[in-house]
């Protein structure tokens, strides 16, 4: 009897440990669960953290991008603005640089001889082809006779000159005339030309050159028509005199050699 | 590089034209004073581009156009008409007599040196 009590007091103090292990094994099946949950927690705190500065590091690069975009557009339309300035100045330079080009050749031209027909014809082609008149007609100053004398015409211009006339004002003032009526209508009256330039040296009138008609392409003046206006008013009239001075003093210098080539005949 | 050929007899056009087209970058420019003289040019030189003016002695430039284009060897020479005569059907003639562009005078030279050029880049 007291064997079988001592083998059932075992027994049950076994059952005893037993139940106390299952509930600590229980306890620590508990506590695993319930630390690998707060490391879960952890982990996702981190990562939310690392996101976070993540976001706030692209946050701050999208800033800075934004930044420079803003810069680079502020650029680009100073720079739009300064290559709109730098192609209308290139178009500026090219347009001076033609006008430049016609008065160099109109003025290398004038000058580029001392026979009094070629300057002539050289005035005249410049007026025709450079300026595009029509009509016109190139006539100096006779003193001794007080009248216009034309070198060169074409078309009907004679210039006739009324002493209250366009003409007549141009002579006595020394100012160019442009006439107000649009270019393409023409000026028959010899008296009324549509332009009339006076050619000068130094400020002495020695002529004119009087336009009654345009080409019928040419509608208006531009800026180098009134420059080569104003360079035929100084150059052409020099050229004109000086070639003309010199075929007569070529001439007289014929004469003088002739005279003493007939003395030295005689006196020999 | 682009030779050209200025048929002109007045020397204030003829040197301005000339002057407009050494502007076109590796050009090359070759004067001729009628159409006469032209025909020279172009039997002794490679021309790629003819400018012309109608009104000139012993040969006009519409005379030359013809002539220019009825030869196997020059007919595909671009050619560009210069003159005063800026009438309408002064440039339907010269067109129809096988120009490729017609410009009245006076010149605006930039002009000019687009035509040639685009006449040159259509080659």
């Amino acid at each position: 009897m007291d064997r079988k009590d001592g083998i059932l007091r075992k027994a049950d103090e076994f059952l005893r440990i037993f139940r106390q292990g299952e509930e600590f094994t229980r306890n620590l099946l508990s506590e695993n669960e319930r630390l690998r949950f707060r490391i879960a927690e952890l982990e996702e705190s981190r990562l939310q953290d690392l996101n976070e500065s993540k976001i706030r590091h692209y946050e701050e690069h999208v800033r800075m991008l934004e930044d420079e975009l803003k810069r680079l557009r502020e650029r680009l339309s100073l720079l739009e603005a300064e290559n709109k300035d730098l192609a209308k100045r290139f178009a500026l330079a090219a347009v001076e640089n033609n006008n430049l080009a016609n008065l160099y050749v109109a003025s290398y031209q004038l000058h580029s001889t001392l026979d009094y027909d070629e300057v002539v014809k050289i005035v005249v082609e410049i007026i025709i082809n450079l300026i595009g008149a029509d009509r016109f007609a190139v006539m100096l100053l006779d003193e001794k006779l007080e009248e216009l004398v034309p070198i060169a015409t074409e078309g009907s211009g004679t210039g006739a000159r009324r002493e209250d006339g366009i003409i007549a004002a141009v002579i006595r003032e020394g100012e160019s005339y442009f006439s107000d009526v649009p270019l393409r209508k023409a000026s028959d009256d010899p008296e009324s030309p549509l332009v009339c330039i006076p050619l000068k040296i130094k400020g002495h009138v020695i002529g004119v050159i009087a336009i009654y008609s345009f080409l019928a392409q040419k509608s208006r003046f531009s800026d180098i028509d009134y420059e080569l206006f104003n360079l035929l008013a100084g150059h052409a009239a020099t050229a004109v005199l000086s070639s003309k001075l010199y075929s007569r003093s070529e001439n007289d210098y014929g004469t003088l050699r002739n005279f003493l080539e007939l003395l030295k005949e005689k006196t020999i | 590089m682009p030779t050209i050929l200025v048929v002109e007899d007045s020397p204030t056009m003829r040197q301005l034209i000339s002057f407009a087209m050494r502007r076109i970058p590796g050009s090359r420019v070759i004067e001729a004073t009628d159409g006469v003289d032209a025909l020279k040019k172009l039997s002794s030189e490679k021309i790629d581009i003819i400018l012309a003016d109608i009104n000139m002695p012993v040969m006009d430039g519409l005379k030359l156009v013809s002539l220019v284009r009825g030869n196997s060897a020059f007919k595909d020479i671009p050619i560009i008409i210069i003159t005063t005569e800026g009438a309408e059907e002064d440039r339907k003639k010269a067109m129809s007599m096988g120009a490729d562009a017609y410009l009245p005078k006076p010149i605006q030279t930039q002009e000019l040196i687009r035509l040639v050029t685009e006449q040159l880049g259509k080659r």
